[in-house]
Protein backbone atom coordinates (compact mmCIF):
# COMPACT_ATOMS: atom_id res chain seq x y z
CA UNK A 1 0.00 0.00 0.00
CA UNK A 2 1.55 3.47 -0.66
CA UNK A 3 0.22 6.75 0.42
CA UNK A 4 0.71 10.12 -1.34
CA UNK A 5 0.17 13.47 0.17
CA UNK A 6 1.44 17.10 0.77
CA UNK A 7 2.76 17.89 4.37
CA UNK A 8 1.46 19.82 7.05
CA UNK A 9 4.11 19.75 9.70
CA UNK A 10 3.55 20.38 13.41
CA UNK A 11 6.14 20.19 16.25
CA UNK A 12 7.00 17.74 18.69
CA UNK A 13 5.04 17.04 21.77
CA UNK A 14 1.72 17.37 19.95
CA UNK A 15 -0.82 15.98 23.02
CA UNK A 16 -4.21 15.08 22.20
CA UNK A 17 -5.53 18.20 23.81
CA UNK A 18 -3.88 20.14 20.64
CA UNK A 19 -5.82 17.47 18.59
CA UNK A 20 -9.01 17.73 20.65
CA UNK A 21 -9.41 21.03 22.67
CA UNK A 22 -11.54 19.92 25.78
CA UNK A 23 -13.39 22.74 25.24
CA UNK A 24 -14.73 21.11 22.15
CA UNK A 25 -15.61 18.01 24.88
CA UNK A 26 -19.46 18.24 23.75
CA UNK A 27 -18.87 17.50 20.62
CA UNK A 28 -17.85 13.56 21.28
CA UNK A 29 -20.07 12.72 19.90
CA UNK A 30 -21.24 14.61 16.34
CA UNK A 31 -17.33 13.42 14.81
CA UNK A 32 -18.12 15.93 11.68
CA UNK A 33 -18.45 18.79 14.35
CA UNK A 34 -15.57 17.58 16.07
CA UNK A 35 -13.53 17.40 12.97
CA UNK A 36 -13.74 21.04 12.20
CA UNK A 37 -11.85 21.99 15.23
CA UNK A 38 -8.89 19.04 15.04
CA UNK A 39 -5.37 21.13 15.42
CA UNK A 40 -7.26 24.76 15.35
CA UNK A 41 -4.45 25.54 18.23
CA UNK A 42 -1.81 24.73 16.36
CA UNK A 43 -2.40 25.23 12.13
CA UNK A 44 -4.25 27.72 11.31
CA UNK A 45 -7.40 26.81 9.43
CA UNK A 46 -6.36 23.20 9.80
CA UNK A 47 -9.53 21.45 9.01
CA UNK A 48 -9.69 23.60 5.04
CA UNK A 49 -5.66 23.00 4.63
CA UNK A 50 -6.68 19.13 5.05
CA UNK A 51 -9.24 18.51 2.96
CA UNK A 52 -8.97 16.58 0.13
CA UNK A 53 -5.75 14.75 1.70
CA UNK A 54 -2.30 15.43 3.35
CA UNK A 55 0.27 13.80 5.20
CA UNK A 56 0.36 15.07 8.84
CA UNK A 57 4.38 15.34 10.15
CA UNK A 58 5.42 15.81 13.76
CA UNK A 59 8.69 15.72 15.87
CA UNK A 60 9.13 13.51 18.81
CA UNK A 61 6.09 12.10 21.19
CA UNK A 62 3.15 12.94 18.76
CA UNK A 63 -0.47 12.36 20.57
CA UNK A 64 1.35 12.57 24.05
CA UNK A 65 -1.86 12.82 26.56
CA UNK A 66 -5.21 11.46 27.26
CA UNK A 67 -6.78 8.24 25.20
CA UNK A 68 -8.98 9.93 23.28
CA UNK A 69 -9.52 8.17 20.42
CA UNK A 70 -11.56 11.03 18.98
CA UNK A 71 -8.07 12.26 17.95
CA UNK A 72 -6.52 9.89 15.49
CA UNK A 73 -10.65 9.77 14.61
CA UNK A 74 -11.18 13.44 13.69
CA UNK A 75 -7.31 13.59 11.84
CA UNK A 76 -8.25 10.89 9.61
CA UNK A 77 -11.50 12.75 8.75
CA UNK A 78 -10.31 15.83 8.19
CA UNK A 79 -7.99 14.41 5.07
CA UNK A 80 -4.95 13.22 7.03
CA UNK A 81 -3.54 9.68 5.46
CA UNK A 82 -0.98 8.80 7.23
CA UNK A 83 0.92 10.61 10.37
CA UNK A 84 4.49 10.41 10.11
CA UNK A 85 6.76 11.29 13.27
CA UNK A 86 9.76 10.59 15.12
CA UNK A 87 7.72 8.80 17.97
CA UNK A 88 4.41 8.21 18.61
CA UNK A 89 2.81 8.52 22.76
CA UNK A 90 1.92 4.57 23.23
CA UNK A 91 -1.91 4.70 23.80
CA UNK A 92 -1.84 7.37 20.29
CA UNK A 93 -0.21 4.81 18.29
CA UNK A 94 -2.52 2.22 18.94
CA UNK A 95 -5.49 3.99 19.22
CA UNK A 96 -4.48 5.17 15.25
CA UNK A 97 -4.17 1.18 14.21
CA UNK A 98 -7.27 0.09 15.47
CA UNK A 99 -9.33 2.97 13.68
CA UNK A 100 -7.11 2.10 10.43
CA UNK A 101 -5.01 5.33 10.59
CA UNK A 102 -0.95 4.34 9.10
CA UNK A 103 1.41 5.70 11.59
CA UNK A 104 5.37 5.93 10.82
CA UNK A 105 7.94 6.21 12.65
CA UNK A 106 10.78 7.71 10.89
CA UNK A 107 13.39 10.98 11.64
CA UNK A 108 11.37 13.56 10.37
CA UNK A 109 14.16 16.47 10.10
CA UNK A 110 14.35 16.41 6.76
CA UNK A 111 10.61 16.86 5.55
CA UNK A 112 8.90 20.32 5.44
CA UNK A 113 5.92 21.49 5.20
CA UNK A 114 4.53 21.69 1.50
CA UNK A 115 6.59 18.87 0.57
CA UNK A 116 5.19 16.17 -1.57
CA UNK A 117 5.80 12.75 -0.57
CA UNK A 118 4.68 8.91 -0.86
CA UNK A 119 5.00 6.74 1.57
CA UNK A 120 5.74 2.87 0.45
CA UNK A 121 4.26 1.00 3.77
CA UNK A 122 5.55 -2.30 2.90
CA UNK A 123 8.32 -1.72 1.78
CA UNK A 124 9.34 0.91 4.47
CA UNK A 125 10.38 3.66 2.04
CA UNK A 126 9.43 7.43 2.33
CA UNK A 127 10.38 9.35 -0.89
CA UNK A 128 10.38 13.00 -1.31
CA UNK A 129 8.70 13.79 -4.91
CA UNK A 130 12.05 15.03 -6.65
CA UNK A 131 13.85 12.71 -4.56
CA UNK A 132 15.66 15.15 -2.51
CA UNK A 133 15.11 12.76 0.11
CA UNK A 134 14.30 9.13 1.19
CA UNK A 135 13.59 7.83 4.09
CA UNK A 136 13.70 4.10 5.18
CA UNK A 137 11.38 3.06 8.35
CA UNK A 138 11.31 -0.72 9.69
CA UNK A 139 7.68 -1.92 8.52
CA UNK A 140 4.93 -2.20 10.73
CA UNK A 141 4.95 -5.87 12.85
CA UNK A 142 2.85 -7.79 10.40
CA UNK A 143 0.07 -8.09 12.92
CA UNK A 144 -0.16 -5.10 13.04
CA UNK A 145 -0.40 -4.44 9.44
CA UNK A 146 -3.27 -6.92 8.95
CA UNK A 147 -5.25 -5.16 11.49
CA UNK A 148 -4.97 -1.77 9.62
CA UNK A 149 -5.72 -3.76 6.16
CA UNK A 150 -8.89 -4.86 7.27
CA UNK A 151 -9.49 -0.78 8.32
CA UNK A 152 -9.35 -1.53 11.61
CA UNK A 153 -9.73 -3.87 14.87
CA UNK A 154 -13.62 -3.79 14.58
CA UNK A 155 -13.58 -4.47 11.33
CA UNK A 156 -10.49 -7.65 11.76
CA UNK A 157 -12.76 -9.06 14.49
CA UNK A 158 -16.24 -9.04 12.37
CA UNK A 159 -14.04 -10.49 9.76
CA UNK A 160 -12.23 -13.15 12.38
CA UNK A 161 -14.62 -13.44 15.02
CA UNK A 162 -11.67 -13.58 17.19
CA UNK A 163 -8.48 -11.44 17.66
CA UNK A 164 -5.52 -13.56 16.95
CA UNK A 165 -1.76 -13.21 16.54
CA UNK A 166 -1.78 -16.04 13.64
CA UNK A 167 -1.60 -14.52 10.12
CA UNK B 1 14.73 -17.44 36.63
CA UNK B 2 13.99 -14.24 38.37
CA UNK B 3 11.21 -12.21 37.24
CA UNK B 4 9.73 -8.50 37.58
CA UNK B 5 6.61 -7.83 38.76
CA UNK B 6 4.97 -7.20 35.35
CA UNK B 7 6.28 -10.61 34.73
CA UNK B 8 4.98 -12.47 37.39
CA UNK B 9 1.29 -10.65 37.15
CA UNK B 10 1.23 -11.90 33.33
CA UNK B 11 2.70 -15.24 34.10
CA UNK B 12 -0.30 -15.72 36.88
CA UNK B 13 -2.60 -15.36 33.85
CA UNK B 14 -0.81 -16.98 31.11
CA UNK B 15 0.60 -19.99 33.29
CA UNK B 16 3.71 -19.50 31.08
CA UNK B 17 7.09 -17.61 31.09
CA UNK B 18 6.63 -14.27 29.12
CA UNK B 19 9.13 -11.84 28.50
CA UNK B 20 9.46 -8.24 27.60
CA UNK B 21 8.74 -7.63 23.75
CA UNK B 22 6.09 -10.55 23.61
CA UNK B 23 3.11 -10.34 22.18
CA UNK B 24 0.46 -12.23 24.31
CA UNK B 25 -3.58 -12.38 24.46
CA UNK B 26 -4.67 -12.41 27.92
CA UNK B 27 -8.48 -11.83 29.62
CA UNK B 28 -8.49 -8.88 31.67
CA UNK B 29 -9.70 -8.55 35.21
CA UNK B 30 -11.38 -4.76 34.99
CA UNK B 31 -12.07 -3.04 32.01
CA UNK B 32 -13.92 0.74 32.88
CA UNK B 33 -14.83 3.60 30.71
CA UNK B 34 -15.75 7.43 31.61
CA UNK B 35 -18.23 9.82 30.10
CA UNK B 36 -15.55 11.24 27.56
CA UNK B 37 -14.64 8.05 26.23
CA UNK B 38 -17.22 6.04 27.09
CA UNK B 39 -20.15 6.47 24.35
CA UNK B 40 -17.59 5.61 21.43
CA UNK B 41 -16.43 2.54 23.32
CA UNK B 42 -20.07 1.82 23.26
CA UNK B 43 -20.84 2.25 19.75
CA UNK B 44 -17.53 0.24 18.87
CA UNK B 45 -18.66 -2.48 20.87
CA UNK B 46 -22.61 -2.78 19.09
CA UNK B 47 -20.45 -2.83 15.90
CA UNK B 48 -18.72 -5.79 17.05
CA UNK B 49 -22.41 -7.49 17.23
CA UNK B 50 -21.69 -9.07 20.28
CA UNK B 51 -24.82 -9.29 22.07
CA UNK B 52 -23.45 -9.09 25.90
CA UNK B 53 -20.80 -8.07 27.69
CA UNK B 54 -18.35 -11.07 28.11
CA UNK B 55 -18.10 -10.09 31.61
CA UNK B 56 -20.57 -7.47 32.61
CA UNK B 57 -20.12 -7.49 36.34
CA UNK B 58 -16.07 -6.76 35.59
CA UNK B 59 -17.52 -3.96 33.27
CA UNK B 60 -17.90 -0.47 34.65
CA UNK B 61 -19.13 2.97 33.29
CA UNK B 62 -18.48 5.99 35.17
CA UNK B 63 -19.95 9.82 34.90
CA UNK B 64 -17.69 11.77 35.92
CA UNK B 65 -16.29 14.28 33.42
CA UNK B 66 -18.97 15.94 32.94
CA UNK B 67 -20.81 15.79 36.11
CA UNK B 68 -23.16 17.30 36.78
CA UNK B 69 -23.32 17.88 32.87
CA UNK B 70 -23.09 21.28 31.64
CA UNK B 71 -24.34 20.97 28.31
CA UNK B 72 -27.57 18.72 26.38
CA UNK B 73 -25.27 17.10 24.45
CA UNK B 74 -22.92 15.72 27.23
CA UNK B 75 -26.39 15.28 29.04
CA UNK B 76 -27.10 13.27 26.12
CA UNK B 77 -24.49 10.95 26.48
CA UNK B 78 -24.85 10.19 29.65
CA UNK B 79 -28.54 9.02 28.96
CA UNK B 80 -27.24 6.61 26.43
CA UNK B 81 -24.29 5.20 29.00
CA UNK B 82 -26.97 5.00 31.24
CA UNK B 83 -29.10 2.86 28.57
CA UNK B 84 -26.19 0.68 27.90
CA UNK B 85 -25.64 -0.25 31.44
CA UNK B 86 -29.07 -1.35 31.95
CA UNK B 87 -29.28 -3.44 28.95
CA UNK B 88 -25.41 -4.96 29.37
CA UNK B 89 -25.99 -5.15 32.80
CA UNK B 90 -22.85 -3.51 34.03
CA UNK B 91 -21.87 -1.41 36.96
CA UNK B 92 -22.98 2.13 36.69
CA UNK B 93 -21.77 4.67 38.56
CA UNK B 94 -23.50 7.77 38.07
CA UNK B 95 -22.76 11.65 38.66
CA UNK B 96 -21.44 12.38 41.97
CA UNK B 97 -19.99 9.22 42.61
CA UNK B 98 -16.69 10.36 41.66
CA UNK B 99 -13.77 10.03 39.57
CA UNK B 100 -13.63 6.27 37.71
CA UNK B 101 -9.84 5.84 38.99
CA UNK B 102 -10.41 6.61 42.32
CA UNK B 103 -13.54 4.77 42.68
CA UNK B 104 -11.74 1.97 41.43
CA UNK B 105 -8.84 1.90 43.96
CA UNK B 106 -11.71 2.37 46.22
CA UNK B 107 -13.85 -0.76 45.20
CA UNK B 108 -12.48 -2.88 42.11
CA UNK B 109 -8.75 -2.71 41.66
CA UNK B 110 -6.65 -5.78 43.12
CA UNK B 111 -3.26 -6.81 43.24
CA UNK B 112 -2.51 -8.94 40.37
CA UNK B 113 -5.33 -7.63 38.15
CA UNK B 114 -4.91 -6.46 34.86
CA UNK B 115 -7.02 -3.38 34.44
CA UNK B 116 -7.86 -1.66 31.19
CA UNK B 117 -9.49 2.04 31.39
CA UNK B 118 -10.84 3.89 28.63
CA UNK B 119 -8.64 6.97 30.13
CA UNK B 120 -4.93 7.34 30.54
CA UNK B 121 -5.15 7.68 34.32
CA UNK B 122 -5.90 4.28 34.51
CA UNK B 123 -2.25 3.32 35.42
CA UNK B 124 -3.54 4.94 38.86
CA UNK B 125 -3.81 1.41 39.77
CA UNK B 126 -0.52 -0.04 39.41
CA UNK B 127 -0.48 1.54 42.75
CA UNK B 128 -2.20 -1.38 44.54
CA UNK B 129 0.34 -4.03 42.62
CA UNK B 130 -2.43 -4.12 39.50
CA UNK B 131 -1.31 -4.19 35.75
CA UNK B 132 -3.43 -1.29 35.01
CA UNK B 133 -3.28 0.84 31.58
CA UNK B 134 -4.94 3.25 29.23
CA UNK B 135 -6.45 2.52 26.21
CA UNK B 136 -8.74 3.65 23.76
CA UNK B 137 -12.50 3.21 23.08
CA UNK B 138 -11.79 0.52 20.26
CA UNK B 139 -9.52 -1.18 22.48
CA UNK B 140 -12.02 -0.84 25.46
CA UNK B 141 -14.73 -2.57 23.34
CA UNK B 142 -12.80 -5.37 22.16
CA UNK B 143 -11.82 -5.92 25.77
CA UNK B 144 -15.61 -5.22 26.67
CA UNK B 145 -16.75 -7.59 24.16
CA UNK B 146 -14.07 -10.32 24.07
CA UNK B 147 -12.82 -10.67 27.75
CA UNK B 148 -9.39 -10.29 26.48
CA UNK B 149 -6.87 -8.02 24.45
CA UNK B 150 -3.39 -7.79 23.47
CA UNK B 151 -0.43 -6.58 25.32
CA UNK B 152 3.22 -6.16 24.30
CA UNK B 153 4.88 -6.79 27.48
CA UNK B 154 6.68 -3.80 28.47
CA UNK B 155 10.32 -3.80 29.19
CA UNK B 156 10.44 -2.55 33.01
CA UNK B 157 12.29 -0.01 34.34
CA UNK B 158 13.46 -0.64 38.05
CA UNK B 159 12.93 3.13 40.95
CA UNK B 160 14.29 2.79 43.69
CA UNK B 161 12.72 5.25 46.02
CA UNK B 162 15.15 5.40 49.01
CA UNK B 163 15.04 7.26 52.81
CA UNK B 164 12.06 9.13 54.31
CA UNK B 165 9.96 11.24 52.94
CA UNK B 166 10.49 14.62 54.28
CA UNK B 167 8.14 16.88 55.89
CA UNK B 168 6.06 19.07 53.18
CA UNK B 169 7.32 16.39 50.78
CA UNK B 170 4.21 14.39 48.50
CA UNK B 171 3.60 12.26 46.00
CA UNK B 172 3.11 14.85 43.61
CA UNK B 173 6.27 16.09 44.05
CA UNK B 174 8.22 13.06 43.73
CA UNK B 175 6.31 12.08 40.62
CA UNK B 176 7.05 15.52 39.09
CA UNK B 177 11.02 14.92 40.09
CA UNK B 178 10.67 11.63 37.56
CA UNK B 179 8.93 13.43 34.67
CA UNK B 180 11.39 15.63 34.84
CA UNK B 181 14.31 13.01 34.92
CA UNK B 182 12.66 10.81 31.98
CA UNK B 183 11.09 14.19 29.57
CA UNK B 184 7.71 12.87 28.04
CA UNK B 185 8.33 9.91 26.41
CA UNK B 186 11.80 8.71 28.19
CA UNK B 187 10.00 5.92 29.49
CA UNK B 188 7.36 5.25 26.65
CA UNK B 189 6.50 1.75 26.23
CA UNK B 190 7.66 0.87 29.17
CA UNK B 191 6.82 -0.12 32.84
CA UNK B 192 7.77 1.52 36.00
CA UNK B 193 8.44 -0.52 38.77
CA UNK B 194 8.75 0.98 42.08
CA UNK B 195 11.05 0.18 44.92
CA UNK B 196 13.30 0.52 47.61
CA UNK B 197 12.19 1.93 50.93
CA UNK B 198 8.42 1.94 49.77
CA UNK B 199 7.15 1.00 53.26
CA UNK B 200 7.77 4.65 53.74
CA UNK B 201 5.18 6.16 51.31
CA UNK B 202 1.94 5.70 51.90
CA UNK B 203 -0.63 4.64 49.81
CA UNK B 204 -2.17 7.72 48.64
CA UNK B 205 1.54 9.16 47.67
CA UNK B 206 1.62 6.10 45.51
CA UNK B 207 -1.40 6.93 43.84
CA UNK B 208 -0.35 9.82 43.21
CA UNK B 209 3.03 8.36 41.91
CA UNK B 210 1.22 5.48 39.72
CA UNK B 211 -1.52 7.82 37.98
CA UNK B 212 1.41 10.40 36.80
CA UNK B 213 3.73 7.60 35.18
CA UNK B 214 1.48 7.89 31.76
CA UNK B 215 3.46 11.32 31.81
CA UNK B 216 6.54 10.13 30.99
CA UNK B 217 5.10 7.78 28.89
CA UNK B 218 5.17 4.70 30.54
CA UNK B 219 2.62 1.97 30.35
CA UNK B 220 2.29 1.27 34.14
CA UNK B 221 3.39 2.59 37.72
CA UNK B 222 3.16 -0.75 39.46
CA UNK B 223 4.44 -0.57 43.21
CA UNK B 224 4.81 -4.07 45.32
CA UNK B 225 1.61 -5.35 47.32
CA UNK B 226 2.44 -5.39 50.77
CA UNK B 227 1.48 -4.02 54.01
CA UNK B 228 0.31 -0.77 53.36
CA UNK B 229 -1.68 -1.92 50.55
CA UNK B 230 -2.77 -5.06 52.66
CA UNK B 231 -4.04 -1.93 55.34
CA UNK B 232 -5.19 0.31 52.64
CA UNK B 233 -7.70 -2.78 50.97
CA UNK B 234 -8.53 -3.77 54.83
CA UNK B 235 -9.74 0.04 55.62
CA UNK B 236 -12.15 -0.46 52.47
CA UNK B 237 -13.66 -3.65 53.86
CA UNK B 238 -11.70 -5.70 51.04
CA UNK B 239 -10.01 -8.50 53.18
CA UNK B 240 -10.20 -10.71 50.37
CA UNK B 241 -8.45 -8.90 47.67
CA UNK B 242 -4.91 -8.33 49.19
CA UNK B 243 -2.57 -11.02 47.71
CA UNK B 244 1.31 -10.11 47.75
CA UNK B 245 3.32 -8.97 44.83
CA UNK B 246 7.27 -8.63 44.80
CA UNK B 247 9.98 -8.36 42.15
CA UNK B 248 12.49 -11.03 42.75
CA UNK B 249 15.65 -9.38 43.61
CA UNK B 250 17.86 -10.22 40.70
CA UNK B 251 14.83 -9.82 38.17
CA UNK B 252 16.11 -8.06 34.39
CA UNK B 253 15.32 -4.18 34.34
CA UNK B 254 16.43 -2.08 31.17
CA UNK B 255 17.18 0.86 33.69
CA UNK B 256 17.83 0.71 37.27
CA UNK B 257 17.69 4.71 38.89
CA UNK B 258 17.37 5.78 42.79
CA UNK B 259 15.78 8.70 43.82
CA UNK B 260 16.66 9.80 47.45
CA UNK B 261 13.85 11.02 49.32
CA UNK B 262 15.27 13.06 51.36
CA UNK B 263 16.75 15.08 48.39
CA UNK B 264 13.34 15.86 46.49
CA UNK B 265 11.74 19.37 46.73
CA UNK B 266 8.46 20.85 46.58
CA UNK B 267 8.78 20.70 42.48
CA UNK B 268 5.76 22.34 40.11
CA UNK B 269 5.24 21.30 36.30
CA UNK B 270 5.60 24.80 34.30
CA UNK B 271 3.50 25.85 31.40
CA UNK B 272 2.40 24.19 28.82
CA UNK B 273 4.13 20.46 30.02
CA UNK B 274 4.75 17.90 32.68
CA UNK B 275 8.14 17.80 32.44
CA UNK B 276 9.09 20.92 32.04
CA UNK B 277 9.08 21.79 35.93
CA UNK B 278 11.21 23.89 38.36
CA UNK B 279 11.21 24.14 42.11
CA UNK B 280 8.22 26.31 44.05
CA UNK B 281 10.78 28.44 45.81
CA UNK B 282 12.02 29.42 42.37
CA UNK B 283 8.86 30.42 40.87
CA UNK B 284 7.44 32.83 43.45
CA UNK B 285 6.73 35.84 40.98
CA UNK B 286 4.28 33.81 39.42
CA UNK B 287 0.96 35.26 40.04
CA UNK B 288 -2.11 32.84 40.15
CA UNK B 289 -5.56 33.87 39.43
CA UNK B 290 -7.28 30.04 40.50
CA UNK B 291 -6.39 26.93 42.49
CA UNK B 292 -8.08 24.02 41.61
CA UNK B 293 -7.12 20.91 44.41
CA UNK B 294 -8.57 17.69 43.31
CA UNK B 295 -8.79 14.95 40.42
CA UNK B 296 -7.41 11.66 39.87
CA UNK B 297 -3.79 12.61 40.73
CA UNK B 298 -4.63 14.53 44.47
CA UNK B 299 -8.49 15.18 45.39
CA UNK B 300 -7.97 11.79 47.81
CA UNK B 301 -8.81 12.39 51.31
CA UNK B 302 -4.99 12.82 52.62
CA UNK B 303 -4.52 15.50 50.02
CA UNK B 304 -7.44 17.87 51.46
CA UNK B 305 -6.70 16.89 54.74
CA UNK B 306 -2.95 18.57 54.54
CA UNK B 307 -4.19 21.72 52.24
CA UNK B 308 -7.03 22.44 55.54
CA UNK B 309 -3.74 22.48 57.69
CA UNK B 310 -2.41 24.76 55.65
CA UNK B 311 -5.50 26.87 55.53
CA UNK B 312 -6.96 26.64 58.51
CA UNK B 313 -8.22 30.03 60.26
CA UNK B 314 -6.60 31.92 56.95
CA UNK B 315 -8.20 33.08 53.97
CA UNK B 316 -7.35 32.63 50.22
CA UNK B 317 -5.61 35.88 48.89
CA UNK B 318 -7.52 38.52 47.15
CA UNK B 319 -8.34 37.85 43.76
CA UNK B 320 -7.36 34.46 44.07
CA UNK B 321 -10.45 31.68 43.25
CA UNK B 322 -9.92 28.37 45.07
CA UNK B 323 -11.83 25.28 43.50
CA UNK B 324 -11.91 22.37 45.68
CA UNK B 325 -13.04 18.66 43.90
CA UNK B 326 -13.26 15.67 46.50
CA UNK B 327 -12.23 12.45 43.89
CA UNK B 328 -15.22 10.65 45.18
CA UNK B 329 -18.62 10.76 47.17
CA UNK B 330 -16.65 9.00 49.98
CA UNK B 331 -14.04 11.16 50.29
CA UNK B 332 -16.55 14.05 50.16
CA UNK B 333 -18.26 12.48 52.95
CA UNK B 334 -14.96 11.58 55.11
CA UNK B 335 -13.98 14.92 54.69
CA UNK B 336 -16.88 16.21 55.92
CA UNK B 337 -17.43 14.45 59.39
CA UNK B 338 -13.42 15.64 59.71
CA UNK B 339 -14.54 18.90 59.47
CA UNK B 340 -11.97 19.78 56.55
CA UNK B 341 -14.53 21.32 54.15
CA UNK B 342 -15.95 23.60 56.91
CA UNK B 343 -12.17 24.67 57.17
CA UNK B 344 -11.51 24.84 53.37
CA UNK B 345 -15.00 26.75 52.66
CA UNK B 346 -14.09 28.92 55.92
CA UNK B 347 -10.88 29.89 53.75
CA UNK B 348 -12.65 30.88 50.96
CA UNK B 349 -12.81 27.59 48.86
CA UNK B 350 -15.75 26.60 46.25
CA UNK B 351 -16.92 23.12 46.63
CA UNK B 352 -17.49 21.31 43.70
CA UNK B 353 -19.56 17.91 43.44
CA UNK B 354 -16.84 14.91 43.38
CA UNK B 355 -15.93 14.32 39.28
CA UNK B 356 -13.22 15.47 37.34
CA UNK B 357 -13.92 19.49 37.08
CA UNK B 358 -11.42 21.77 36.29
CA UNK B 359 -8.83 18.99 34.80
CA UNK B 360 -10.28 18.72 31.09
CA UNK B 361 -11.58 22.17 30.52
CA UNK B 362 -15.33 20.96 30.33
CA UNK B 363 -16.66 22.89 33.17
CA UNK B 364 -16.36 24.31 36.21
CA UNK B 365 -13.69 26.91 36.36
CA UNK B 366 -12.65 27.68 32.55
CA UNK B 367 -9.76 30.23 32.29
CA UNK B 368 -10.26 33.65 31.54
CA UNK B 369 -7.58 34.69 28.68
CA UNK B 370 -4.18 35.12 30.15
CA UNK B 371 -5.08 33.79 33.84
CA UNK B 372 -2.95 31.54 35.59
CA UNK B 373 -3.70 28.33 37.40
CA UNK B 374 -2.21 26.38 39.66
CA UNK B 375 -3.99 23.02 40.17
CA UNK B 376 -3.15 20.00 41.49
CA UNK B 377 -4.01 17.50 38.83
CA UNK B 378 -1.78 15.89 36.45
CA UNK B 379 -1.82 17.28 32.62
CA UNK B 380 -0.90 21.69 32.28
CA UNK B 381 -1.05 20.99 28.25
CA UNK B 382 -1.86 24.09 25.86
CA UNK B 383 -5.69 24.82 26.36
CA UNK B 384 -6.17 21.83 28.85
CA UNK B 385 -8.24 23.69 31.35
CA UNK B 386 -10.64 25.13 28.37
CA UNK B 387 -8.53 28.13 27.22
CA UNK B 388 -5.68 28.20 24.91
CA UNK B 389 -4.75 31.76 26.11
CA UNK B 390 -4.46 30.18 29.69
CA UNK B 391 -1.67 29.20 31.62
CA UNK B 392 -1.31 25.99 34.12
CA UNK B 393 1.17 24.99 36.66
CA UNK B 394 1.00 21.63 38.61
CA UNK B 395 1.95 21.32 42.12
CA UNK B 396 0.93 19.16 45.08
CA UNK B 397 -1.58 20.21 47.59
CA UNK B 398 0.69 21.76 50.19
CA UNK B 399 2.43 24.28 47.57
CA UNK B 400 -1.28 24.58 46.08
CA UNK B 401 -2.89 25.70 49.64
CA UNK B 402 0.21 27.38 50.57
CA UNK B 403 0.15 29.78 46.91
CA UNK B 404 -3.47 30.09 47.62
CA UNK B 405 -3.02 32.06 50.56
CA UNK B 406 -0.11 34.43 49.31
CA UNK B 407 -1.41 34.55 45.84
CA UNK B 408 1.51 33.86 44.41
CA UNK B 409 3.18 30.44 43.96
CA UNK B 410 4.81 30.06 47.14
CA UNK B 411 7.51 26.89 48.64
CA UNK B 412 4.87 25.81 51.42
CA UNK B 413 7.74 25.17 53.64
CA UNK B 414 7.38 28.63 54.39
CA UNK B 415 4.32 28.07 56.28
CA UNK B 416 4.32 26.13 59.46
CA UNK B 417 1.72 23.04 59.47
Amino acid sequence: MTISGRVIKVSDNISTDHIIPGRYFHLRSDLEKLSEHALEDVVENFHEKAKGGVILVGGSNFGIGSSREHAPIVLKMSGVKAVVAKSFARIFFRNAINIGLPVIMVDTSKILEGDEITIDLEKGVLREKRNSYKLNFPPLDIRIQSIIDEGGIVNYIKKHGDISFEV
Amino acid sequence: MAKTMVQKIFERKTESDVSPGMMIIVPVDLVYVQDGTGPLSFRQFEKLEKKSLAFPENTAIFLDHAAPSPRKELSNDHIYLRTMASKLGCKLYDIGDGVCHQIAIESLVRPFDIVVGADSHTCTGGALGAFATGMGSTDIAVSMGLGKNWFRIPESILIKLTGKMPKYITGKDIIISIVKHFGSNGASYQALEFSGDVENIPIHDRLTISNMAIECGAKVGIFPSDEVTREFLEKNNRFEDFKELNPDLDAEYIDRLEFKLEEIEPMVSVPHYVHTARRAKNLKDIKINQVFLGSCTNGRLEDLRMAAKLLRGKKVAKGVRLIVVPASRKVYLDALKEGIIEILVDAGASIMAPGCGPCVGVHEGILGDNEVALATSNRNFHGRMGNPDSYIYLSSPLTAAASAITGYITDPREFDI
